[in-house]
């Protein structure tokens, strides 16, 4: 097709972010009710706590994809094991953000 | 025939930018499914590849445009602390929920699940468009790459999806006036 091929580093970057950003905002959910982190995580008063933590997954998102995107720019890698850790992030995110499970650890 | 702002708001966020965000999602998905070598000549997949970028683009900046406008416009409408005493609390939505055991579950599970979910749908949907971008025509011969940003894709709809509906809901059982 006459089309250079590109290494795959960078889309492994790019999706492995995307986990790391919604595993985080799991995260926060869940360690704000188990540690009643509300206060730290009210970056904005109207809004509360869930400023503090869509804010803290989207850092990590950018963050992380930026430094993987640096490490693996130029090497050719196998999407599958990218793409089974996003999933695994992805998955554990959705689990970290269900009400049902993380009021399990309520403070 | 009137309406107020915060309505227009909650429409803008629930409705006008929900209906584009599914346009922009079936036009995405279609593109993703059929970009392959094997369905399109060379010239076809230039012209997909466009309409891809469109989709994938298009939905990425509507999932931020919903769940910016949703945390920091409507939701502090929603969770609006009424005054001491104040005994009718239809303009208190959150409070107005969490008042009546009827309708507890609405903001315990309802809201408490719409308002993280729904932003994962812009962090995934902006990385598979940045992928989409960057491989460009490459990505027709990368079909495991392919594949998992349709998964991708759908998951970032999906999220979406579930805050919609909830949203939906929300909005009739105690909407924001």
């Amino acid at each position: 097709m006459g089309v250079t091929r590109k290494p795959l580093g960078p889309a492994a970057a790019a999706l492995v972010g995307s986990g790391i950003g919604v595993f985080v905002i799991g995260l926060a959910t869940t360690l704000n009710e188990a540690l009643g982190l509300g206060p730290v995580l009210n970056w904005w008063s109207p809004a509360g706590p869930l400023t503090g933590k869509t804010t803290l997954g989207v850092i990590a998102w950018l963050v992380s994809w930026a430094i993987l995107h640096r490490i693996y720019r130029d090497r050719d890698v196998e999407v599958a094991p990218a793409a089974l850790w996003t999933w695994i992030l992805v998955g554990v995110g959705f689990l970290l953000t269900f009400p049902p499970f993380y009021e399990l650890f309520g403070h | 025939m009137t309406i107020t702002w915060r309505e227009l708001w909650t429409v803008l966020h629930g409705l006008v930018f929900g209906s584009a965000f599914l346009l922009a999602f079936s036009g995405g998905l279609a593109g993703l499914y059929s970009y392959r070598p094997e369905w399109v000549t060379v010239e076809g997949l230039h012209e997909r590849l466009r309409r891809l970028l469109a989709g994938t683009w298009l939905m990425a900046i509507l999932a931020w445009l919903t769940v910016i406008s949703g945390t920091y416009i409507v939701y502090p409408w929603y969770r609006a602390r009424p005054p001491e005493g104040a005994v009718d609390l239809t303009a208190y939505p959150r409070a107005y929920l969490l008042s009546r055991e009827a309708t507890r579950l609405w903001h315990t599970f309802g809201m408490e699940w719409k308002e993280h979910v729904g932003w994962f749908s812009p962090i995934l949907s902006t990385a598979v468009a940045f992928i989409v971008t960057y491989y460009g025509p490459q990505l027709a011969q990368e079909d495991r790459l392919r594949r998992t940003l349709l998964g991708l894709f759908v998951v970032a709809f999906a999220s979406a999806g579930i805050a919609g509906i909830l949203g939906a809901f929300l909005n009739k059982v105690a909407p924001i006036r």
